[in-house]
């Protein structure tokens, strides 16, 4: 069997099916250890070498796919690129099922997973835009589900990631000229332009982000939680495809100050505006953004291997926040109907697990110490202030804004009231959000149970990554 | 001959998509549409073959049938006024494309100054529809017309067969999208 047939069509058939599964813990149980088998697989089967199972017989991935003359190509460089997609559905998946909404999440969630993972595989650029926006197309149908209006934040991040498609295509059509030889160097500028607004609408920086926050508003938290994970994150891997083939793009110093200078743009901005908001889903939102700011400047850094050893250890302390602050949103949204911050006072009486998930999640992604997001954070700190002590005031500036509205959350959220102390969540809420304040502060304490995953970085992004 | 078909593609382009942001009814906005992807179809022969032109405007078409199909809810009248200011916003649009397709069409080389004329004005007003509204359907309008007009510069680029079967499917896409969030949409255009 062939790698692409394994991760990308296996996958997509399965989520068309799930769509006509009656039962919604079916959906969810199916497509979540789905999901899980094929992270697995992706650990303990590297393609293209054979593996001997329990001694008795041996199993060997084909790693390439060719599909109408094009190839489909998932390398054993990608085997981690698979475990964290795979893995990271499965995460939402399975907790799709404590808040009720894995008939929406699971089927088109799943789908979306394997077409990102085809973008990252398909071995010329020009053909990953095209699939990236048939995920934000199968997107839509999740955030307004049948019978729901569309709102003003789905109408933005439709255009907004669409409108990234033809300026990718033709930036990507360029850079494979340039890629054919050194007489088609005039064509760097325009495709430089094209891919920085493709680019920009694509990871939705500042201030093209504006659509993130009002859909957080408008959608269901937890969908939104889900696509505001696996997006950007995919978003920015595909970023960092161009950067690794491209030797005027990673060999050129004014291209690592524009990533920077765009990135502390968002996260200053983002860290800011949270500090304003009056809604818990615009916060989550405005943090969002933030983490997309911060992925650029980690990858702005002067040693590529620590930017990407950044970048990519950056990706589970976040899905794990953001995972949790989505899951106990969806708990407080099904408890008041609103997440608007006069509507949740004293609600951490009533749902406190919910509360303390909320509150845990936005504390670890604003860096708090003994929390997932710190070692990283602090990290990458370090590492900005040995290169621009400037630049790390204002990480520090978008830090306190986040800081400051996590604790405006907090004291919305235990607001005295006069309602005795109770647990309101069902069974499952409760392990699951436990289990993830748990890890939240495990993965703080011991950074080092993450770096296993990383060790295969600089074989992915062989040429940035020396 | 085949440039005098060019400039009566352009001059397609320009009254279709001009119609397609004016237009209230949905009946002209698939009519519109229609036509839209005709001129889309004369400008891409000149540097795709027949099939992969032709793939273009039965996606296209497609696309708008299944619009129409959806039967979008009853839309209100603008004033006059509205339309008015819509038609000079245009006519901006329309005079900074034209500048641009000079330098484009020196750039692009082979493609020829009708073609990037006419993608220009796709682009132009496509982009001015989408600036314009937060309405499922005209939002789908826009992002259909701004895609055409790429997908007609894209063609004097590359003529792989898997990138039009990709844009193909992507313009399926969006109508399939723009039909599903149709359904639920509020009566405001």
């Amino acid at each position: 069997m062939s790698a692409p047939i394994l991760w990308i069509v296996l996958p997509l058939a399965l989520s068309f099916f799930l769509l006509f599964v009656p039962d919604e813990r079916w959906v969810g149980w199916l497509g979540g250890l789905t999901a899980l088998t094929l992270a697995a697989l992706a650990l303990f089967f590297p393609t293209d070498s054979a593996q001997l199972v329990l001694d008795l017989f041996s199993v060997r991935i084909d790693s390439t796919l060719t599909l109408l003359g094009r190839q489909i190509q998932l390398t054993p460089a990608d085997q981690l690129i698979l475990v964290l997609a795979y893995g990271i559905g499965a995460f939402w998946f399975l907790g799709a099922l404590t808040v009720g909404s894995a008939r929406r999440v699971v089927p088109l969630g799943l789908a979306i997973v394997a077409l990102l993972v085809a973008s990252l595989a398909v071995k010329l650029f020009l053909y990953a835009a095209p699939l990236l926006e048939m995920a934000v197309l199968l997107s839509l149908p999740m955030l307004a589900a049948a019978g729901e209006s569309a709102g003003r934040g789905v109408a933005r991040f439709w255009v907004y990631q669409s409108l990234a498609l033809p300026f990718i295509l033709l930036a990507g059509f360029l850079l494979s000229g340039i890629e054919a030889g050194p007489r088609d160097f005039a064509l760097v500028a325009p495709a430089a332009l094209l891919l920085g607004l493709g680019f920009a609408f694509l990871l939705s920086v500042f201030p093209l982000y504006a659509w993130i926050p009002m859909l957080a508003e408008e959608a269901p938290p937890y969908v939104m939680g889900f696509l505001l994970t696996v997006l950007p994150t995919f978003h920015l891997l595909f970023g960092l495809n161009f950067v690794d083939r491209y030797a005027w793009m990673r060999e050129s110093p004014q291209f690592f100050l524009i990533i920077r200078l765009v990135g502390l743009m968002t996260l200053v901005s983002a860290g800011v505006f949270a500090m304003f908001q009056r809604h818990l889903g615009r916060m989550l939102g405005y943090f969002v953004a933030a983490e997309i700011g911060l992925s650029l400047v980690a990858l702005s850094l002067s040693n590529h291997i620590t930017s990407l050893q950044l970048i990519f250890g950056l990706i589970m302390p976040r899905t794990l926040a953001l995972g949790m602050w989505a899951l106990s949103l969806a708990v407080l949204n099904n408890a008041t109907g609103t997440l608007s911050l006069p509507a949740l006072k004293g609600l951490a009486r009533r749902y406190p697990l919910a509360a303390a998930g909320t509150i845990f999640s936005m504390l670890s992604l604003s860096g708090v110490p003994l929390l997932a997001g710190f070692p990283l954070r602090q990290s990458l700190w370090e590492a900005l202030a040995a290169e621009s002590p400037a630049a790390a005031l204002w990480l520090g500036i978008s830090s306190l804004g986040l800081w400051v509205a996590s604790l405006r959350a907090l004291a919305v959220l235990v607001l005295a009231a006069e309602m005795p102390w109770a647990s309101a969540e069902n069974f499952s809420q409760r392990a699951l959000i436990g289990l993830g304040i748990l890890s939240l502060f495990l993965i703080g304490i011991f950074p080092q149970w993450v770096n296993p995953l990383l060790v295969n970085l600089p074989g992915m992004f062989e040429r940035f990554g020396k | 001959m085949l440039e005098i078909f060019s400039w009566l593609a352009v001059l397609l382009a320009l009254v279709a998509s001009g119609g397609l942001l004016l237009a209230r009814d949905w009946r002209w906005q698939v009519v519109w549409a229609a036509a839209q992807y005709l001129a889309v179809f004369t400008l891409t022969l000149n540097h795709w073959p027949l099939s992969m032109a032709a793939a273009t405007l039965v996606s296209g078409w497609m696309a708008a049938a299944m619009l129409g199909i959806s039967r979008p809810p009853a839309q209100s009248e603008r004033s006059d006024s509205g339309r008015l200011f819509q038609g000079i916003i245009a006519a901006v649009v329309l005079l900074a494309v034209t500048v641009a397709a000079f330098s484009l069409s020196d750039w692009l080389g082979s493609a020829g100054f009708p073609l990037a004329l006419g993608a220009l004005i796709l682009v132009g007003l496509g982009l001015l529809q989408l600036g314009m509204t937060s309405h499922p359907g005209r939002i789908t309008w826009g992002l259909l017309t701004t895609l055409a007009g790429f997908e007609t510069l894209f063609s004097a680029l590359e003529n792989s067969i898997l990138v039009a079967v990709l844009l193909s499917a992507v313009t399926l896409g969006l109508a399939l999208a723009g039909a599903y969030l149709l359904q639920s949409a509020p009566e405001q255009v």
